[in-house]
């Protein structure tokens, strides 16, 4: 479904140029949910912002179902592919309620029946007419989320970029909104990409991820050798030692990877 | 000082804030004391964690109302102390750290300015003196050519290291409590345990306290001696850092539950039901009122 090959991005210009993702590829079935982890800096969500298209100067070569996307995209990609953000206070409109936030993608793609569409998707995500007219600032952070996710099922997609869905919300709102997701997948059978830079989420939602660190790719791996910790990967395995809590002793013996 | 007499008690701290809809009670009726150890507050967004570590240092806006039977440290009362003697007391004695280094470090003086400033106030030393002061600092929070750093402007300096710098900051003065207010939140995983271990074997060296305040059930579990639950600005329960797993509180299991774990199964992760019942009204409080 997804495919990415040598994909390189160049932030900057002669001395200060920052190299941020080095020939980075991976490829995503239809119907898969697939993880991308690795620490700030790391180029995850740089490799995100190519696929979506908000970051047209990378390199390389992206294919969605077979054809090979161009640095421009058209109406029927944002149909197909939509993007959900990190931070539920930063992408919703202050000024706009949650129907008129939901209403105009569909005004956009101009699908027509937006009142229906508006009152499924919101019993999709479950949370229901009464939030219907509010603004953003009257949810809290768990139903601004859900009101991101609303906004990126209004039109029907098939795959569905997450950027660190959950990292501002508490571990009980990330359960639900996690769920939510999971439902959402399956039911509608859609494609996932997971960025986060927490392994136990990634390993929940995902049953393949990509490692990176610095830009480049450390290793893919299955959720299945994440568990036995058959990892061969030094950087995968520190990560997995840091996420276990503080040792003191682990911790010590923690390397800078360059 | 001995063992035994606690290094801070507090009793009966609530903290209210008025509003428009009436009054709203943060922080109801917390009690805790400490010694020497390291003390961990944990709970969601909105449990009141961040201003209990305020309300004993009185950083509190004015409009915030702040009712207590007994803050004591060291034996001194703090509630009866003046704004003047609270100066004495930030940093000399209690220090606090707070999560974002970028926001809490003057964007415009370098770093050695800032710490040598914190050391100078409450130590009389030259500045040949206090510089070296300041860079031995810099040293023991591992910060591996504290020249350098020195004439840094923190937009310069990464988040693990404006971190590290804002701890040099706070121990100089070598406060004997330290409040640490969601210090490693903004890092990443592996540098945030590498500013952690820079804490304990500080904290541990000098023989302080810390009050290490997080969202952070698992890193709290493991780096501290105890652990206060704290939800909607009430204690749950207090319990051993190392029992928490066998807690039986049903908030604590609540939260303990619904993280993911790397060898759990995709299936549905348990949510937090949350129950009325755990906020147990406070007699001598009436309509959202606090009595002090």
């Amino acid at each position: 479904m997804i495919a990415v090959e040598n994909l390189n991005v160049f932030f900057g210009h002669g001395q200060t140029r920052n190299h941020a993702v080095k020939d980075v590829g991976f490829t995503v079935e239809k119907g898969e949910s697939f993880g991308l982890v690795g620490e700030s800096g790391s180029g995850k969500s740089t490799v995100l912002n190519c696929i979506s298209g908000l970051l047209t100067h990378w390199k390389g070569r992206i294919e969605i179902d077979g054809v090979r996307l161009m640095q421009t995209r058209n109406m029927a990609f944002c149909r197909k592919v939509q993007m959900v953000f990190q931070d539920p206070y930063g992408s919703l409109h202050p000024r706009h309620t949650i129907d008129r936030t939901l209403k105009e993608p569909v005004k956009i793609h101009r699908l027509g029946d937006a009142n229906n569409r508006v009152a499924r998707v919101l019993d999709d995500v479950g949370l229901g007419a009464k939030f219907r007219f509010r603004f953003p600032h009257q949810l809290s952070g768990g139903q601004r989320q859900r009101v991101a996710v609303a906004r990126a099922l209004i039109l029907d997609p098939e795959i569905i970029l997450l950027d660190e869905p959950t990292s501002a919300l508490d571990v009980s709102i990330q359960a639900e909104v996690l769920n939510l997701l999971q439902d959402i997948r399956r039911e509608k059978n859609l494609t996932y990409i997971l960025v986060s830079h927490d392994l136990a989420v990634v390993s929940h939602m995902c049953n393949r991820l990509l490692v990176m660190n610095r830009g480049k790719t450390v290793e893919t791996i299955t959720r299945n050798q994440l568990k036995s910790g058959a990892i061969s990967e030094k950087y995968t395995t520190q990560l997995l030692v840091a996420g276990k809590g503080y040792d003191r002793t682990a911790i010590d013996q923690f390397q800078d990877f360059r | 000082m001995t063992e035994n007499t606690p290094l801070l008690t507090v009793n009966d701290l609530s903290v209210v804030f008025p509003s428009p809809k009436g009054e709203v009670c943060a922080v109801n009726n917390v009690s805790f004391s400490m010694g020497r150890e390291k003390i961990g507050v944990v709970g969601e967004s909105g449990s009141g964690k961040s201003l209990t570590g305020r309300a004993v240092l009185r950083l509190l806006p004015p409009y915030a109302r702040v009712g207590a039977s007994d803050i004591t440290f060291k034996g001194r009362n703090l509630l009866s102390c003046s704004e003047k003697q609270m100066r004495k007391i930030r940093g000399m004695e209690i220090s606090m750290v707070m999560q974002d280094p970028k926001y809490s470090l003057n964007p415009v003086r370098t770093v050695g300015e800032q710490i040598r400033e914190a050391y100078t106030i409450h130590h009389k030393a030259g500045k040949k003196q206090a510089r070296q002061k300041t860079l031995d600092m810099l040293k023991a929070v591992r910060i591996r050519n504290p020249e350098q750093v020195y004439g840094l402007y923190p937009h310069e300096v990464s988040g693990g290291m404006g971190q590290r710098i804002m701890i040099a900051m706070m121990l100089i003065p070598e406060p004997s409590l330290l409040i640490a207010d969601e210090p490693t939140s903004a890092l990443d995983v592996t540098v945030q345990l590498q500013v952690l271990a820079i804490l304990d074997d500080l904290v541990g060296e000098r023989g302080m306290g810390l009050i290490f305040i997080s969202h952070d059930l698992a890193l709290v579990s493991s780096f501290c001696d105890r652990v206060i639950i704290m939800y909607g600005g009430q204690i749950m329960e207090v319990v051993d850092a190392g029992n928490l797993h066998k807690s039986n509180h049903p908030y604590t299991k609540g939260l303990l539950s619904c993280l993911p774990k790397i060898d759990g199964t995709q299936d549905h992760l348990p949510t937090l039901v949350r129950d009325d019942v755990w906020l147990k009204p406070v007699p001598g409080r009436v309509n959202g009122e606090a009595a002090s």
